[in-house]
């Protein structure tokens, strides 16, 4: 099996007789979503499956008492009714990092919505009045809301000591720190001619799916199960359900529809556990569908807290940058502690900064567990370090864009140093100048308006495996097994393009088989835009495996020795000339036909002792820019320009490049002008569902938007790629808050910006307009 | 505790000429046009998101008007003619389906039928919208990837099309 390393593919020039590698090929199953054919989750039929739905308290933090299941038990329909007593004890409780999260609220609620009873009936209109029936009997405790809360000396602990065992903090509401530090501070004082410090906050939004999601679980008669959730990461449901019900792997199938939406909130298994317990217990196919209400429940971004404090010499250059960084995670752990040390190790930004100290801590609080979401981490810390650098241009009378200038990293110059330094893998500033460029930045910005630019960066993924296997049939047609959850960046499409331009393959011959842990090999996760590396890797040394499969196969039916064979993208190239792969495949496989079988991995070790775990392999850059006009009277802000450039190494789909990055951005006005989730004093999530919950519409995108990216063909993964699906998110923040800044003549450091707070901020700082 | 609001009550029989063929059945009265596409009658093209009448998943045009199929009753449909994604797909992908392939409109997708249903609206009643008018049109339809921008030139190039072969 070829071991596919991380280095740029040996086929960096696209040769052969395809080359759709590059152009703007429609999306993979797109035809069935315009049409209304494709089935999420909600939308499969199962015969007999009795449906789920939970009973929860309206409070989020109780002790739970008592719990009354007679009224609900005896309601038309129901099969069973199920709360953490009818569970194996102790209950289970799963995690990635902290096994903390139990299979059903045990003893206590700790967020609202989690789930304290499940009621199994016949039809979802009985499983919901059983679950209204059932009567759980609670006392409300004082539960901790906010990063103050939970921090104070005698804060309740969220978590049990006992379920962090041998772990020093466990007497804490931290859950977890870092601290990352470079630099002597002895000798910033005298290099430094400004000094800016201030705090910055960014809100817990949720990612809002369009599907809210699901799970069915279906028992199977060799005492296994299959589980149907519409997951980014099928095998690490699979490994999960495996050991939380000690079911060996082979028994346990996860098939995963293309989720309607993921952006993070789907990659780790929250209910599942659950569903799959009533399933075995009932022997029946349990079916439970989330309203959007119960998904903003159930994933959300972590809100953050940074106090910065950063030098500059007069010149501009950042000669110090200190931050206390606390995330505010919820009630278990999910993945918020990777967040949380991933999204404070770039912390400090792409930029040359002497010393640094940046410590960062992960903080539970009595609310909804967070999670991944779009950015991770990064976009959170990156609009403090951003907003401090345009506090400092201000100061200083330096142009924000010339501030980056001077600061940004050349190309493999060091931004993180220390014992694990970490360099530039693209060049960045072609991005930077690239976004000034389309904004315009160098013609005066129209009065009334204002403008920011600003720039970001992720570290891609850190370890990875990613394995794929690939079919060319007899009649030239082909298919390629990839893990890769499809939730709306195109995975497939992708693979498409490898496989038609690697094996000479019409684009309309090819199939892709995705989303079922019994048919396609290991893939560890869909997540940090890492699939069109990892899994592009593995697809195309899926592909040159095959050619090397035929090359033999072909030298053997003709007799012709294997030296004087060689292959070439689509393409056997023997004594007489080239053919086509497919011609050479067919005389290869002569009467007795068969197929060509090829695998492909693609691994990336971590480094042992690594804050990460290992280096990235490689970053998302991004540079935004953007100009806005404020209303001073309202306090309202329209968005007239928005420019990304994203540093992408090379565009497999044009066209999925600007569906995401388009996406990203628009995302990313979310958090920066209008999404918040709100508790109140009792941690109800006030606002909770669409209503009162806003999301950008059509018409918040700005008038004129676009994205662009810098091609440079220097990413690890195919033809040089590199992933792509957050960047133009990342600062977002940075430049809606510059822009307003310098529209408004003030900053505003807590997102997000609404109209409210710009209005206030405008009043507070008495610059009315003097007319 | 026996008495909650979404307890099955009274059943209702509906009829209705749903994408061109006269359909019945017998729903629960408080049953939702969305649900009783969905699970009555097996058309599940018509997404569920919020419910509430917010995101425009749901999108169906009743008697010619667009609605949010999550806030009529299935009993409200009685006797009228209702024009669902399958009916507009019926005989393949439509020029403006194919205009939003073109255009990179399709992420995730679930939000894409409604979007369908409310372009063609559009596209019916106002064949010259601007880019603004698209905009205000479509802004009762959500999508979270935000392929808006894709939206808007998929619907300019399909009104465009339309003009040309009137
Ligand atoms: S599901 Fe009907 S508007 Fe959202
Ligand atoms: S395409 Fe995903 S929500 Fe619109």
């Amino acid at each position: 099996m070829p071991d596919e390393n991380q280095g740029p593919s040996s086929n960096g020039q696209i040769a052969g007789p395809n080359r759709v590698v590059g152009q703007r090929v429609h999306r993979y199953g797109g035809v069935d979503r315009v049409t209304g054919a494709q089935r999420y989750l909600s939308d499969i039929t199962f015969t007999d499956a009795a449906h789920v739905a939970f009973a929860t308290v309206p409070v989020g933090c109780a002790a739970i008492d008592a719990i009354d299941t007679s009224p609900a038990v005896a309601m038309p329909g129901v099969i069973a009714v199920v709360h953490a007593d009818d569970l194996p004890q102790p209950v289970a409780r799963f995690g990635i990092s902290h096994k903390d999260r139990p299979v059903i609220a045990t003893k206590a609620v700790n967020y609202h919505g989690e789930p304290v009873v499940a009621v199994v009936a016949e039809t979802e209109d009985e499983a919901r009045a059983a679950a209204n029936a059932v009567v759980i009997h609670y006392t409300e405790l004082t539960g901790v809301y906010g990063l103050d809360a939970a921090l104070a000396g005698d804060a309740r602990l969220v978590q049990d000591p006992s379920v962090r065992p041998g772990d020093d903090l466990n007497s804490t509401n931290v859950l977890e720190q870092v601290e990352y530090a470079w630099g002597d501070a002895d000798s910033e004082g005298a290099s430094s001619h400004t000094i800016i410090e201030d705090t910055y906050m960014f809100p817990m939004v949720t990612h809002f799916p369009i599907e809210p999601g699901g799970i069915v679980a279906v028992p199977t008669d060799d005492g296994g199960i299959e589980v149907y959730s519409p997951v980014q990461h099928p095998y690490l449901l699979q490994r999960t359900i495996a050991e939380v019900w000690s079911i060996p792997l082979s028994r346990v199938r996860v098939i995963a529809p293309d989720p309607g939406g993921g952006f993070g909130g789907k990659q780790t298994p929250r209910y599942e556990p659950l569903i799959a317990f009533l399933a075995l217990k009932t022997g029946r196919t349990c079916r439970l569908v989330l309203s959007l209400e119960e998904a903003f429940q159930m994933m959300r971004r972590s809100g953050c807290r940074i106090h910065a404090r950063t030098g500059f010499t007069e010149a501009g250059e950042l000669t110090f940058h200190e931050m206390q960084v606390d995330f505010v995670v919820g009630a278990y752990a999910d993945v918020a502690p990777r967040v949380m040390t991933k999204g404070s190790y770039v912390g400090a930004g792409p930029y040359r900064i002497p010393r640094v100290s940046i410590n960062a801590r992960a903080v539970l609080t009595n609310t909804v567990p967070s999670c991944a979401f779009r950015g991770f981490g990064a976009p959170q810390v990156g609009w403090a370090t951003e907003s401090q650098l345009d506090a400092g241009a201000r100061a200083l009378g330096l142009d924000s864009l010339e501030m980056r200038r001077r600061n940004l990293v050349q190309h493999d110059e060091a931004f993180i140093r220390g014992d694990y330094e970490a360099r530039a893998d693209g060049r960045w500033h072609e991005s930077l100048e690239k976004a000034a460029e389309l904004i315009g930045w160098h013609e005066p910005t129209p009065s009334g308006r204002g403008r920011g630019i600003s720039v970001g960066i992720k570290p891609g993924a850190t370890t990875g495996l990613s394995q794929s296997m690939v079919r060319l049939l007899y009649d030239g047609s082909a298919m390629a097994y990839a893990g890769t959850s499809d939730m709306g960046q195109g995975a497939r499409t992708l693979w498409k393009q490898i496989l038609a331009d690697e094996l000479g393959v019409d684009l309309d011959l090819i199939t892709i088989i995705s989303g079922d842990t019994n048919a396609v090999p290991f893939d560890l996760q869909t997540s940090a835009s890492r699939s069109t590396v990892f899994m592009g890797n593995a697809v195309l040394a899926a592909c040159e495996d095959i050619r090397d499969r035929v090359l033999e196969l072909y030298a053997e039916a003709t007799e012709t020795a294997q030296s004087e064979l060689s292959h070439a993208p689509g393409q056997l190239v023997t004594p007489s000339g080239a053919i086509s792969l497919v011609e050479a495949a067919q005389t290869a496989l002569g009467g007795l036909r068969g197929e060509f079988v090829g695998q492909g991995t693609s691994r990336l070790w971590g480094t042992k002792g690594h804050p990460l775990g290992g280096d990235a392999s490689f970053y998302e850059f991004n540079a935004t820019a953007i100009e806005v006009e404020v209303d001073r009277v309202t306090g309202e802000i329209l968005l007239t320009k928005h420019v990304t450039v994203g540093d992408v190494g090379t565009e497999i789909n044009p066209l999925q490049v600007v569906s995401q990055d388009e996406g990203a951005a628009i995302m990313g006005l979310g958090h920066s002008l209008m999404e918040q989730m709100l508790f109140d004093e009792h941690g109800q999530i006030l606002n909770l569902g669409a209503i009162d919950y806003r999301i950008p519409t059509f018409n918040d995108v700005a008038l004129e938007m676009q994205t662009a990216s810098v091609e440079n063909h220097d990413g690890p993964g195919p033809y040089g790629c590199k992933g792509i699906s957050e960047g133009a998110l990342l600062c977002t923040a940075g430049a809606v808050g510059a822009a307003v800044a310098d529209a408004i003549g003030t900053p505003v450091r807590d997102l997000p910006i609404t109209a409210e707070r710009v209005w206030r901020t405008i009043r507070d700082a008495n610059c009315d307009s003097p007319d | 505790m026996t008495d909650s609001p979404v307890r099955p009550t009274s059943e209702v029989p509906v009829a209705l000429e749903l994408n061109g063929e006269h359909v019945r059945a017998t729903i629960p009265a408080h049953r939702t046009l969305l649900d009783m596409l969905r699970d009555d009658l097996g058309l599940c093209g018509t997404k569920r998101c919020c419910a509430e009448g917010e995101c425009g998943a749901c999108s169906v045009l009743l008697d010619g008007e667009l609605v949010n199929s999550c806030l009529v009753l299935g009993a409200e449909a009685d006797g009228g003619a209702l024009l669902t994604i399958e009916g507009v797909s019926m005989d393949g992908v439509t020029d403006l389906q194919e205009e939003f392939l073109a255009a990179g409109a399709v992420q995730c997708g679930v939000c894409i039928p409604g979007q369908v249903m409310a372009a063609e609206q559009l596209l019916q009643t106002n064949p010259n919208a601007s880019r603004n008018e698209i905009r205000d049109a479509m802004s009762g339809n959500l999508c979270r990837c935000a392929s808006y921008q894709r939206i808007v030139e998929a619907i300019q190039n399909a009104a465009a099309g339309r003009r040309t072969d009137a």
